[in-house]
Parts: C-alpha cells; structure tokens; sequence
C-alpha cells in the first residue's frame, strides 16, 4: 500500500498507466453509492463509466461495479427486483464468457443482486440485531488471488466502513462449507461480525474469481479527509483511512496487464 | 359511513373522513346535487350551489376554524366558501401553514438586517429554503423544519416524513440534497413511553435518510421529562448548486400546463396541518393516527434524480413540493406567487385511493408529490424524464392571467378563490403576551442557594465520580447508539460527522470549498430566560460551527413552542424571536428561513421554549477543518475564554433535579472574538483539535476531547481558579460561554499565544496530550481511566433501548 497522504493532499497519485481501463458503474432506480463508486475507479486511476439499468450495452467496459444503495427500495428483498434489469442479463453474460470472463464487483446492496442474480451463492438477511449499522469495520483480505484483491497481501487486515440494514450473510452448511474449501471467501470480519454473518464471511468469490461480492463499502475508504479514521496499515491523519483502494487498483491493474 | 341516506349508502359527503361522522346531517340534507365520477359519488358543493345556498351549516370548527376565521372567509369570498374552499381554508390558515400567531414576531428577521448581511443571501425567507452564496459560482441552501406531532402519534412515519418533507424543500429550489442532521428531544430516558418514540424516531429518520443516500452528519439527542407528550423531532437538510439552477415557486406564463408528479395521492395525512399540528394534545379527542402521513423513501429518491434531471435540461417554469396541506397549498402558493392564476382538473389527479372526496384529496398530505409549472415546448421532454425514472405524473391544468384559482371538479367549478387569499393573506393575529407571573420567582430560585448546590462535591474522590455521573448522563453520554444507525459515509464528502463540533461537507472536490453546520438548543435555559437563552443556541451553534474551522454565514431556525393561546407561551415565544433576532444582526449573520411549531403542549402543560438554531459555515477548503480530539503526544492543551459561578440551569443542577435561576450570560461579542480566533488558528494550521464548551461545562470538554480518539491529558487547573476566582467544582461544571479548549503543537504555540494576546482574549495553558497515560489526569487532584470514563459514557443508551 503506498503511504497515506497528509492532511490537504487528498488525492493519491494516481497511475497514468491505469487509465486505459474502463470500469462501469451501474445505476438502478434507489442506487445510492454510485457517484462514490465512480469516483473511487478514478481516485485509482481508471477511467469510471456509468451504465443505466435499462440499457441492454455494457459500452464496452473491462469490469462492472455494482453499487451500493436501496435499489427499488429494498421493498420485496434486496436486489430482488433489480436482478431482472436488462443490463444484469449482459452483466450475466460477461460475468461467464470463457474467453474473457468479466471482473465485476457487488457492493452492498450490489452484492445482494449479484446473490439474487445467481452469480454468487447465499443470501443476505437482516442483520441480527436488526438495526441498521453504520461502523468502521475490520476485515481480513483471505484470498489474494481474484481480480479485486490482488493488491493485498493475502491475510492482510483493512478498514473499511460498513453500513447497511440487510447484511447478515447466509447460506447452507454445504454451500458454506464449498466456499471455505475452494477458498472463496475473499473477506472476513475481523474483531466484530457486526451483523451475525455465518462464519464471519464478509465476501466471496465465485469459483473463477472474477466476481466478487461484499457487504462493506470499500469506495468508502478510498481518499484521504473522507474515509474512516483508523488504518490497518498504521496511524493515518483524520478520517484518512484508504485501506479499500487496493480492491480499484488490483482490477485495474489486472486489466491493464492485459489479461483482456 | 353513515346511514342517512339508505337509497345511496355509498354517497359521501364532501368532509375529511375524521369529521365526516358528526356533520353528515346537517351538511348533507343541503348538499342535494349528485356527482357520478368513474364510479364515485360525492355531493358535489359547487361554487354556485354555494352562492345558492349561503345558510348551509359548515364544518368549519372541525376542520380546526375559528368562528372569526370562517366569517373572514365568507368575506372574503362574498359568498359561503363550498366544502372544497373550506377544506383549503382551513389547512393554508392553520397554525403550521400561516404562522398567524407569530407573524408579527417574525417580521424581525426581515427588519434587523444590515446591507453587510445580505451581501451573501441570495434568496432570503419566505421561499421554499433560502439561499446562501458560497462563491466561485456555488450556492448552499438549508433549513430546519419541526415534525413534533406526527412523531408522537406515530415515531416511524412521524420521523421518516420529516426527513422527507424538509429533502423535497431542498430539491424545490433546484438544489441536489446533500446531507441531514436532526436535533431530537425526548422525554425522560426512563419513562416507560419514551422507549416506543425513541426507537421509532431512531429507525424512521435512519431509514427514510438512509435510503435517499443522504449522510446525516449530526443533530443533538435530549432527554427531558417536559417532552414526554410532545417529543421534538427537527430535521435540517442542506443542498447545493450553481447560481443558475436556482428555482422558486411561482407559476407565470399563460398557457404553461401544470403538472403533478412523484407519488399518487392518498388518504394519509389529512388535517395533518390543520387538526395535527396546529393544536394541543388532548386526551378527549379521538385519535389523530389518520393525519400522519406514511414516507416512501424510493419513491423520493427517485424524486429527488428526476428533478435533478428536470433542472438540467431547464424542464420547469416553477416548481413546489407538496408538504403541509398538499394540493391546496402547492396551487394557491404558486399561483399566488406567479403573476396569473391558475385553472385545475382535479379529477385527473392520479389517486391510491379512488373513493377520496375533492375536499380529502386537495387536504392529503400524501408524501414525495411535487408540482411543476411546465411550458408546452417542454412537455415531451418532461414526459420523457418522467418515463426514464417511472415516475407517475398527470397534468392537471394550465395557468391563466384570470388571477383566479379555479379548481374544477369533472368540469364544474368547486373552487374559485384570489389565491392570495388562501396562501398569504391568512389572519394574523397580535396574541396577548405577558411576562409570566411566575417567571421572577424562577429566577431568584438559584442552584446555589438550593440543598444540593449547597452540598457540592470537593473531595477528588467526589469529583471524579461527578465527572463519571455527568457523562454517563442521558444527555451528555455517547449518542453512538443512535449515529450508528445513520449512514455518514454516502456522498463521499463527509469530512466531519458526529460527535465533532459540527458536520462538514465538501462542496466542490477540485478546491475542498465546503460547508460546516451545527445544530443547538437548550430548553432549561430558555425557559429560565427566553431572550437570553434564544442568544445562548445562537451562540453555541455559532461557536461550534467557528470551532470546526467554518466562517458562520446564515441561520435557519426551529421554534418549538407551546400554544400561543396561553399568554406566558406567547411571551416566551416573543422574547425568544427578539433575542435570535437581534443576536443575529449582532453577530451580523442572516436568518435565511425556518419553521415556527406551536402547540407543544399536553393539556395546559407546555415544553420548555425550544428555539433550534441551525448555523451553516463556509470553508475555502474542508482540509483545514479541527476535530473535537487530540491525538499528538505533547500537544498543549489550553482553555479560551474566562469561567464564571454559572451553575444555574446547568447540566449539573439537571442531575440534581434543580431549575432554577438565570442562565450563563451572553456575550456576542465574545463569541464573535473566539469565533475569529478558532477560524485564524484553523487556517494557519495552527491548532491541531478544538471544541467549545457548553452543557457539562470544562469537565464535559476535556472528556469528549480525550474519548474522541481515546487519547488522554494531563491537566493543571490552579491557576485558571486563581485567575477567576472559582474553585475547581464550578471551573469544571460551570456552563460560562464563549469557551473553548484548543490543543496546540508546540512548534505553534508562540504564534498562538501572539494571536490570543494580539486580540486580548483571555487564555491559559492547562494541560498536555499524554498518548501513554491513558487518562484524563487532573494533577494532583484526581484522574480518570479512559477506559473507565468511555464505559461509562457508552453504557447509558443501550442500556435503555438496545
């Protein structure tokens, strides 16, 4: 991880070579943290594009993000609805091409979909303690190997902040048990499981590792003044936590490695 | 319904459902002309059937009327008004809607103004929210608004719509939402009641904001028993823009369609105004459950896009929100603000429930509705905004140069007023007003003289467990439990949150330009003084918006009141608008708009005069902003401002059941000299932490600041006591304003104190960051653990309502 910046530097230098990559972003009617996504791809380096829900184009994107918020009001069950959007039908498609299967990435609310849009197994519930819960939480980075965390070191520890109402993370004994055995629990809560997850599981994978879904908001400790104000890394300066940028800089990188 | 008439059982009167019981006879036998509508069917009260029948008895005392009000109206109109006029009468002359009991007072926002602070105001009170210049081409608006009743009867929807109502505010003035706060005041944490409000209050606001993906980056949380019948719940919501999307409520353009969008109209919040909010709670009445409306947070988050969207493409003439008193109040108020009248169908308004009477449906104040003024080249845009976002819309009518407000109900006309009349020229009266025979007596009741303030802890055993109490304490203890229900992260612009002084967002990510905002009131001290203690919420929401770094600009407040029909309240309410009014023009800062809520009262029982003043601030760059904490090993800690024997109406005296006395003295000027100097400092990067001192005083001060980044001090106060002549008890618990406690690193210091000295405000050094300590140590006095000290400032909440 490159060093904190001070306090009144707020951007990390991003990578020139990183541009070339093209990450979008999509939007559905209740997306809340898409702007905050968008701007996490470009704090990165990347090039951030947004894509509506009803369009059926991917615009030619190298990688997906799926966002975070209350699509269609989380009023039937989170993500229920928004799976059906003609857009998630191409994301489906990317997300499985052999050739050159599409990294795309669920935050929250995404994450939801991309579990209701079968891509990824469980579900999420309402959290144990049925409150909605906004903290700075810890998460262990278990799987170093998919194309959103190859940044970090595998077992390394992060920041970032975690703020939902549906985020206790469920599946049967069997599909938990396939996740711990083909390592694709990519994130697990250190410290707290704040909301009753099964086995603490904060992410997953699917088995190629180019889809990956988690309940925290990494987009949310992306720039120095506005993330959490702690660090796994070490002291950071107010509200200076940056621990989620690895997750945008290890896609980009991968895809300007030309993995494409 | 009723049985009057067998033949036609599904015949409804014209009357909101809740009075509809009790005035069907004497209503209906007149009401003889039968409407068939799409299967509905009403006795339709046309304006000529009006003019035809002047003696037909009216609802008018149901609908929340005074007897002078309603013959105002038959004057006004020359005529009896029909059910549907009356309907709109009695929402848009209620209390909530017309301030009619404290216009008069108000006028001294207008009236004390200096030309120096309109310089930034670019809309000023009596729009939708006003407007302040930020520069480069920005614009912030805010506003604080009150939704007191509706929590009570029901905490969830109550909360939630607050929230609701005060975003719709915000986008009417073409302004993007930005972030919430919400000042909440409940009655006492132990009362068997106060759980069911808490919970649902908590859970509203976190769930309508939360969904609308709006930080909520502060408020206050109070516990007192005077709010027990009537919980305040205030919600602010700030938004911004470029000058040039400024939007205002006016329908002008013969010809331009009138269109209402966003959700349907239901049977939710009726006399939500009027019969809610306007009167006193009181056990004989039936319930008035039905007047709460009932928030849909998607629906106004797709709301809040598609205006956004409609701004940008420049798709609206003028725009309104539908809040208090729906239909009736967006028509009358643009149509009375533009330079024409107005003509509407109101059968085409778009229904969730189609047996609605045209009386029911111009009074619903179903939520996250808006009405636009459109000019017909932009129709097909609009309609196809409105189809990208599924909104539902239907256009209703056009604009005229009649300079009437025409309502037609499936062609016949059932409405035809001066708009004006309805929405700005409603009475107003000069309530009597007198101080308080009781209020002397009050105040020579003071803390000292009482048996606990002669009975002060001294020993540094007793004090340190007074430290202990006083934070642990429902109203200075840790208000996580409720922040963390709340999203403070969404926007990626929130560069402070609770607990810091203020909350602040940035504005614009190319330069760090932002705004601070800081919400304060206190209750005890208004009501021991109403004047003096108005002054003391500006006072303190200044100081916390000047600690964080930000230049205070403008003013948005809430009054909280009792009803304005007893003459003490009144008193305390024209005191307290004259105490802000002329704070404000001392301080030199606009009050750009706000909310009056009266009637807080259960019985003859009001709350405590609750004045909330909402402070916005500027920053050139949201990077300098100061935290509430040190972290730094070796800082300086030092005490701005001098303390006084000011113990009456304390936090202190609270714990021991005393209110009594005066409140801490005001001294604007002070204030304004701290403010200068805690913005200086924080520009020239010469202070690392700051936070003001208000309820708890000193001790309350130095243990927030330690808690915050759970880093410890050791403090030194004997020659603070020295100098002003306090013993350490009343040093730490007194609440003396224009305060603050700053903490300076070392290679600062010299500049510092140069600054202070310069300014000749007084200061002293009276401590330092101790990272290894691990306590907040009063040397050679006593010391608290911090791990003790943040125990017991976590416990209380859960303990109540986890």
């Amino acid at each position: 991880m490159t060093e904190t910046p001070l306090i009144g530097d707020f951007s990390p230098a991003p990578d020139a070579g990183l541009s070339g990559a093209r990450i979008g972003v999509v939007t559905f009617p209740g997306t809340l943290d898409d702007r905050d996504a968008a701007r996490a791809v470009r704090i990165a380096g990347g090039t951030a594009v947004s894509l509506w829900h009803g369009d059926h184009d991917l615009q030619g994107v190298d990688g997906v993000i799926v966002p975070g918020g209350f699509s269609y009001g989380d009023y039937l069950r989170a993500g229920a609805i928004s799976r059906f959007a003609p857009l998630m039908d191409q994301i489906s498609e990317g997300a499985k091409a052999k050739h050159y299967p599409l990294p795309v990435l669920g935050i929250c609310n995404g994450f939801q979909v991309l579990t209701e849009a079968h891509l990824l197994p469980g579900s999420m519930i309402k959290n144990n303690h049925l409150h909605f819960l906004c903290r700075d939480q810890r998460l262990r980075v278990e799987n170093n190997a998919t194309a959103w965390t190859s940044q970090y070191e595998a077992g390394a520890e992060i920041v970032v902040p975690l703020k939902n109402q549906d985020g206790q993370y469920v599946a049967d004994e069997k599909t938990l048990d396939e996740l711990e055995a083909e390592n694709r629990v990519v994130f697990r809560y250190v410290d707290v499981n704040p909301n009753g997850s099964r086995r603490d599981i904060a992410g997953i994978s699917n088995a190629a590792g180019n889809v990956v879904g988690l309940m925290p908001h990494p987009e949310h400790a992306v720039e120095a003044g506005f993330g959490p104000d702690s660090s796994a890394f070490g002291d950071v300066a107010l509200r200076g936590g940056t621990d989620g940028l690895g997750i945008f800089t290890s896609v980009l990188t991968k895809i300007v490695a030309g993995a494409k | 319904m009723t049985e009057m008439n067998p033949t036609s059982a599904a015949t409804r009167l014209e009357t909101p459902a809740e009075v509809r019981n009790e005035h069907v006879q004497s209503f209906g036998q007149a009401a003889d002309a039968v409407e068939r509508v799409e299967g509905r069917q009403f006795n339709i009260d046309t304006v000529d059937h009006a003019a035809q029948s002047p003696d037909t008895e009216m609802p008018w005392a149901e609908l929340g009327l005074k007897r002078n009000e309603f013959d105002e109206v038959v004057k006004v109109l020359g005529r009896r008004p029909t059910a549907a006029e009356l309907a709109m009468y009695s929402v848009m002359w209620s209390e909530h809607c017309s301030y009619k009991s404290s216009k008069v007072h108000l006028r001294q926002f207008g009236d004390k103004v200096t030309e120096d602070m309109k310089k930034h105001m670019l809309v000023g009170i009596g729009e939708n929210a006003g407007v302040t210049d930020l520069g480069d081409g920005w614009a912030v608006t805010f506003k604080i608004e009150s939704h007191n009743s509706p929590t009570m009867v029901e905490p969830y929807q109550g909360a939630a719509t607050g929230i609701g109502g005060i975003v719709r505010d915000i986008i009417s003035m073409g302004a993007r939402p930005v972030a919430v706060m919400d000042p909440l005041r409940f009655g006492a944490i132990d009362h068997p009641d106060t759980a069911r409000v808490v919970h649902g209050a908590v859970a509203g606001i976190g769930g309508y904001g939360n969904s609308l993906g709006l930080p909520n980056i502060g408020g206050e949380v109070v516990f007192d028993s005077v709010y027990q019948g009537n919980p305040l719940v205030n919600a602010l919501a700030v938004g911004i823009m470029r000058h040039e999307d400024i939007r205002l409520a006016n329908a002008s353009g013969k010809g331009n369609k009138v269109v209402l969008f966003g959700a349907r109209t239901g049977g939710d919040g009726i006399g939500g105004a009027s019969i809610l909010s306007s009167e006193s709670f009181d056990d004989t009445k039936p319930s008035k459950r039905p007047a709460v409306q009932v928030g849909d947070p998607f629906a106004e988050k797709v709301l809040i896009e598609c205006c956004l969207e409609l701004f940008k493409g420049s798709l609206v003439e003028g725009i309104q929100d539908l809040g208090a008193a729906g239909i009736s109040c967006a028509t009358s108020e643009l149509a009375s603000n533009g330079d024409g009248g107005m003509d509407v169908e109101l059968t085409s308004v778009l229904l969730r429930d189609p047996t609605l009477t045209p009386g029911e449906i111009l009074m619903s104040e179903s939520q996250e509705r808006m009405m636009a003024v459109v000019s017909p080249e932009n129709v097909e845009a609009f309609e196809a905004v409105m189809a990208k976002w599924a909104v539902e819309y239907s256009w209703l009518g056009e604009v005229t140069d009649t300079g009437r407000l025409v309502i037609k109900w499936d062609g016949e006309t059932i409405v035809d007023v001066d708009p004006r009349t309805v929405a700005h020229e409603g009475p107003v009266y000069n309530r009597p007003y007198a101080r308080p025979e009781w209020q002397d007596k009050l105040q020579a009741d003071s803390f000292r003289a009482s048996a606990a303030g002669a009975d002060l802890p001294a020993t540094a055993e007793d004090l340190k467990a007074a430290v202990l109490e006083l934070m642990a304490s429902p109203n200075m203890c840790s208000k996580d439990w409720v922040t963390n229900q709340y999203d403070r992260y969404v926007g990626g612009n929130t560069a402070l949150a609770m607990p810091d002084d203020a909350g602040v967002v940035r504005v614009d990510e190319q330069t760090g330009l932002g705004v601070a905002l800081a919400t304060d009131a206190n209750g005890r001290y208004t009501y021991l003084d109403p004047y003096q203690g108005a002054q003391l919420a500006l006072a303190e929401s200044y100081r916390n918006v000047a600690t964080t770094g930000a230049v205070p600009m403008a003013v948005s407040d809430c009054l909280n009141f009792g009803s304005p029909e007893d003459s003490d309240v009144m008193w305390q309410l024209a005191e307290a608008i004259r105490g802000l009014s002329d704070g404000c023009m001392e301080l030199g800062v606009p009050v750009t708009g706000g909310n009056v809520s009266l009637y807080n009262q259960t019985g003859s029982t009001p709350i405590h005069p609750t004045p909330v003043v909402a402070m916005l601030g500027r920053f050139d760059d949201v990077a300098r902003r100061t935290p509430s904490g040190w972290r730094e090993d070796g800082q300086a800690i030092y005490l701005m401002g001098t303390t006084r024997d000011e113990l009456d109406g304390s936090e202190w005296a609270n714990l021991r059941g005393h209110l009594g006395g005066k409140p801490p003295a005001v001294d604007l000027a002070a204030e304004k000299l701290l403010g200068e100097l805690l913005i200086n400092a924080s520009r020239d990067g010469m202070i690392d932490a700051a936070h003001d001192i208000s309820e708890g005083g000193l001790a309350a001060a130095l243990s927030e600041m330690a808690l915050r980044f759970g880093v410890g001090a050791r403090i030194g106060l004997g020659e603070v006591c020295e100098r002003d002549g306090v013993d350490l008890f009343t040093l730490l618990f007194s609440e003396s304003q224009a305060r603050a406690v700053v903490s300076v690193a070392r290679s600062e210091e010299v500049r510092f104190k140069d600054m202070c000295g310069a300014r000749g405000f007084p200061f002293m050094r009276i401590g330092v960051v101790d990272t290894e300590n691990g306590a907040l140590d009063f040397q050679s006095e006593f010391s608290v653990p911090l791990a003790e000290l943040k125990e017991a400032h976590e416990a209380t909440l859960p303990k109540y309502f986890a």
